[in-house]
């Protein structure tokens, strides 16, 4: 477990030198390398923050079609508000409602709250164990299952692959 | 060459347009709720266009702001739930168009509010 968080912290801080020094020469990638590794030793010996993660092709597969998924439904979800704003009526009916998910790590947990918030007209406001609950700007159903139906099935599939 | 600057220069109007209608939602909705709602997706939108558009238009800076899309793609909803959250302790009222509250319904809070109280 504690390896496998160790190499996704040194990719990370990896990758995140490589952008930011924008060149591809020899001796800084070796420099970036081997800092990444020497931090990662230091801080993460003990971390379990990504042991959740699955390592494997599938999940990877996973990742990137979530990834699609999700910036579709961020430009749905900004038409959506733009739309709301423009219009002279101001068309909401909100309200907090509760969904339950499937998901059982804490990390699987948080991407799909911060993907419920970044979709059309919802935004979460807390979690208690496995429910979430969501603001809502235009309530179609009050009950849990609507509610889980149309807010949070669509990440749920790919999530469960890539968190369990 | 040019057509890329073009490209770059529409994009980054595009995005302003987003950040834009989220300054409007900011002004119309009603209670803070909507407010936030508007407010966060119109600006990482608006954001993320923005920058996309910078890219398009001076490739040098890519790495850089990739990395500030990312940023800004992982703190904003992060932001606007706390600020959610903390709204709905405060017990900042809804507005009168809400039609149900399931967490003030649920009363899971009240709970917490105890707890707090006894630290």
């Amino acid at each position: 477990m504690k390896i496998k968080s160790f190499f996704i912290i040194t990719i990370v801080l990896f990758s995140v030198w490589v952008l930011l020094n924008n060149s591809y020469e020899p001796v800084l990638l070796i420099i970036g390398a081997a800092v990444s590794i020497l931090i990662a030793l230091i801080f993460c010996t003990k971390c379990s923050v990504f042991s959740q993660i699955k390592l494997s092709p599938k999940s990877l597969f996973y990742s990137i079609a979530y990834l699609f998924v999700f910036m579709i439904e961020l430009i749905k979800s900004n038409l959506d508000v733009a739309i709301r704003v423009i219009s002279p009526k101001l068309p909401i009916n909100p309200g907090i409602v509760k969904v339950k998910t499937v998901l059982n790590t804490e990390l699987g947990r948080m991407i799909l709250a911060n993907s419920i918030t970044l979709t059309p007209g919802t935004l979460s406001v807390d979690i208690r164990d496995e429910y979430i609950y969501v603001h809502w700007i235009n309530v179609e159903g009050k009950d849990i299952e609507t509610a889980t139906n149309s807010i949070v099935k669509k990440f749920e599939k790919y999530l469960k692959e890539i968190y369990g | 060459m040019e057509t890329l600057k073009l490209i770059g220069a529409i994009i980054v109007l595009l995005g302003s347009i987003f950040l834009f209608l989220g300054a409007l939602g900011l002004v119309r909705m009603p209670d803070l709720f909507n407010r936030i709602q508007a407010g966060t997706k119109a600006s990482t939108l608006g954001t993320m266009l923005t920058l996309l558009g910078i890219i398009l238009l001076n490739p040098d800076w890519t790495g850089k702001l990739v990395i500030l899309i990312l940023f800004v793609l992982i703190t904003n909803p992060i932001s606007s739930h706390v600020l959610a959250r903390a709204a709905h302790f405060r017990k900042i009222k809804l507005s009168d168009k809400t039609i149900i509250d399931q967490l003030a319904d649920d009363g899971v809070e009240e709970k917490d509010d105890i707890n707090n109280s006894k630290e």
